[in-house]
């Protein structure tokens, strides 16, 4: 049955509700996450107290995209892999036992694929150029903005000096420096230098996309050039503020926050719909390294053709249940599953079936 | 423009591994070849099959992906998985009904035969099919293939209960319309005979 027939053969209502459910459960989470960080806003900011009405735009679309990566996070999980895998991995991590080695395994493989992003780095190293300068000033960036517009951190003048800045974290004093010191520039200035980072991965991720003949041909603009295009102008308009502060005596400062506020709005709106959204995705392959080892541990299944070992026996079974999930019918006549075979196998066999069909056009000529 | 389409006869493969050399050349997966060529049992026989990517129309290793990360696009080829999601489980190498996909521990990705998308859409052949030297890889109209062939071109497949239909083609007998799938051992596997450390057939097919 292709999929056209499986769905006539399907209890169309039933299928209508459960995807009318899934929608629900999603939208649920999706406010849910909203309402918490709506919460999470009014505390932290001791009750508006510390909320800078200025930056409410921002806020407001980052509640936006709150409620968009929450609903998109739920529908994802209900793919039936991603939810087997998504059980799968917390199970496996949480194992009694293995707890203290596995935390310190993913310790170790947070600092490989997160940090340093040699996985990456082993594609190309003008990808990785790229990636890394991009993610590290997105997040050096994401992490002073989103504080700064929820009103959990803020900066006040000492009432002492006015030559001493104070920062507060949640209405707490946490710290203060001179205003004409290196940590007042570095603080000063970090989105600056986060914009400068997000640059130079930008200009070197459109150098790859306009050299690479491979990349160039199955690059699409929504996917591939539009965020490009977003953190750009984020960039721009942001570095155009502090020109505009320090070199052109506020020069249409107005106007640049202003556009440099729009550009940061569309970028949360379109963040949990584009190709940000492997942001959120990607931790999944921490949990897919515990879930290989684990197999690699455990018992191995046997092709049923040449009985040589080819995958782990976990990981095959899951996939037997996904299957059935998803409507796909591997069961041969003999009662055994193709699944049970190796792709070695499969591949060798599809040539012997094509070798049989003429073998039998033969014998039925030869016997006419 | 003349519709192609890629045409597939594991009969006429000699082996000579021009489409695993060609294929490494296409800028979509550069320096890494992902045609498969099976010697079928090397110690009796010097039969030999590739195997490309078929593009499902329906790809069952785009369903299982838990990343959601294989794509097809518009014209009915599918994708390797998209870098920033693919999350390295090989779900997709286990499923594929034809035995395609590839999973490249280094880079921790699946890649996969895309029909040298670079040249396709392009209205170039693919490399495999274009240094392919016995026609066991064919990229032509269906015209031409019906006007050279004793066999029939057909694209569809059946796993268990399981129908597929391919972008790719096979050459199958004629009054044959689709090609059902059993499992076709034959006797000398590789389990199924004694081990023999100095059996050079078998270091080689493994």
């Amino acid at each position: 049955m292709n999929r056209g027939n499986r769905m006539n053969n399907i209890d169309k209502r039933e299928f209508a509700r459960a995807r009318g459910s899934d929608t629900a459960r999603a939208t649920t989470w999706g406010l849910l996450a909203t309402v918490a960080l709506i919460g999470g806003i009014f505390i932290g900011s001791r009750g508006l107290r510390d909320f800078d009405p200025a930056l409410v735009s921002y806020a407001g679309a980052t509640l936006f995209a709150a409620f968009g990566l929450a609903y998109r996070f739920s529908m994802w999980l209900r793919r039936p892999p991603t939810r087997l895998y998504w059980y799968r991995g917390w199970q496996i991590f949480t194992t009694p036992g293995n707890l203290g080695k596995n935390v310190a395994h993913l310790f170790q493989i947070f600092m490989s694929n997160f940090v340093f992003q040699r996985f990456i780095e082993r594609r190309s190293h003008m990808r990785w150029t790229a990636h890394w300068f991009l993610a590290w000033g997105c997040l050096l960036a994401g992490a002073i903005t989103f504080p700064l517009s929820f009103g959990w951190i803020h900066f006040e003048t000492a009432k002492s000096s006015q030559e001493i800045y104070r920062a507060f974290l949640f209405g707490i004093p946490v710290g203060h420096f001179p205003v004409h010191s290196v940590i007042a520039e570095l603080a000063f200035n970090a989105l600056d230098i986060a914009a400068v980072m997000v640059l130079i991965g930008v200009f070197t991720a459109l150098w790859r996309r306009g050299r690479d003949h491979g990349a160039m041909a199955v690059q699409q603009f929504a996917d591939d050039l539009m965020p490009l295009i977003l953190l750009f102008a984020i960039c721009v308009t942001g570095l155009f503020l502090t020109a505009s502060t320090h070199l052109m005596h506020g020069l249409h400062y107005a106007f640049l926050s202003q556009l440099h506020a729009i550009t940061v709005i569309v970028t949360l709106v379109y963040l949990p719909f584009g190709k940000f959204f492997h942001i959120f995705q990607r931790p999944a392959q921490l949990g897919v390294d515990f879930y290989k080892r684990a197999g690699k541990e455990g018992e191995q299944a046997l092709c049923i053709r040449c009985g040589s070992e080819y995958a782990s026996r976990m990981q095959m079974d899951d996939l037997k249940q996904v299957q059935a999930a998803l409507h796909i019918h591997y069961q041969l006549e003999n009662g055994s599953h193709y699944q049970d075979v190796c792709p070695k196998c499969r591949r060798k066999n599809l040539a012997l079936t094509q070798d049989s069909m003429w073998k039998a056009l033969q014998v039925k000529g030869e016997g006419s | 423009m003349i519709k192609e389409d890629f045409f597939i006869d594991y009969s006429r493969c000699i082996g000579c591994e021009a489409c695993v050399q060609a294929c490494g050349e296409c800028d979509t997966h550069r320096g890494v070849s992902m045609i498969h060529l099976e010697t079928i049992e090397r110690r009796d026989s010097v039969q030999t099959a590739p195997q490309i990517c078929m593009h499902c129309e329906d790809p069952i290793c785009a369903q299982v992906c838990p990343a959601d990360a294989i794509k097809k696009t518009p014209d009915g080829v599918v994708q390797s998985s998209l870098k920033p999601r693919c999350i390295g489980c090989s779900n997709c190498v286990m499923s594929c009904p034809f035995g395609v996909p590839k999973y490249q521990i280094d880079i921790d990705q699946m890649m996969k035969c895309d029909m040298c998308y670079d040249r396709t859409s392009v209205d170039k052949k693919p490399m495999c099919a274009t240094v392919c030297p016995s026609g066991a890889l064919t990229f032509t109209t269906m015209q031409e293939i019906q006007r050279t062939r004793q066999g029939v071109p057909v694209n569809e497949w059946k796993f268990g209960a399981e129908v597929v239909h391919t972008k790719v083609y096979v050459m199958v007998p004629p009054e044959v319309a689709r090609v059902d799938i059993g499992l076709i051992q034959i006797q000398t596997t590789a389990a199924a005979l004694p081990s023999d450390p100095y059996d050079v057939a078998l270091m080689l097919e493994n």
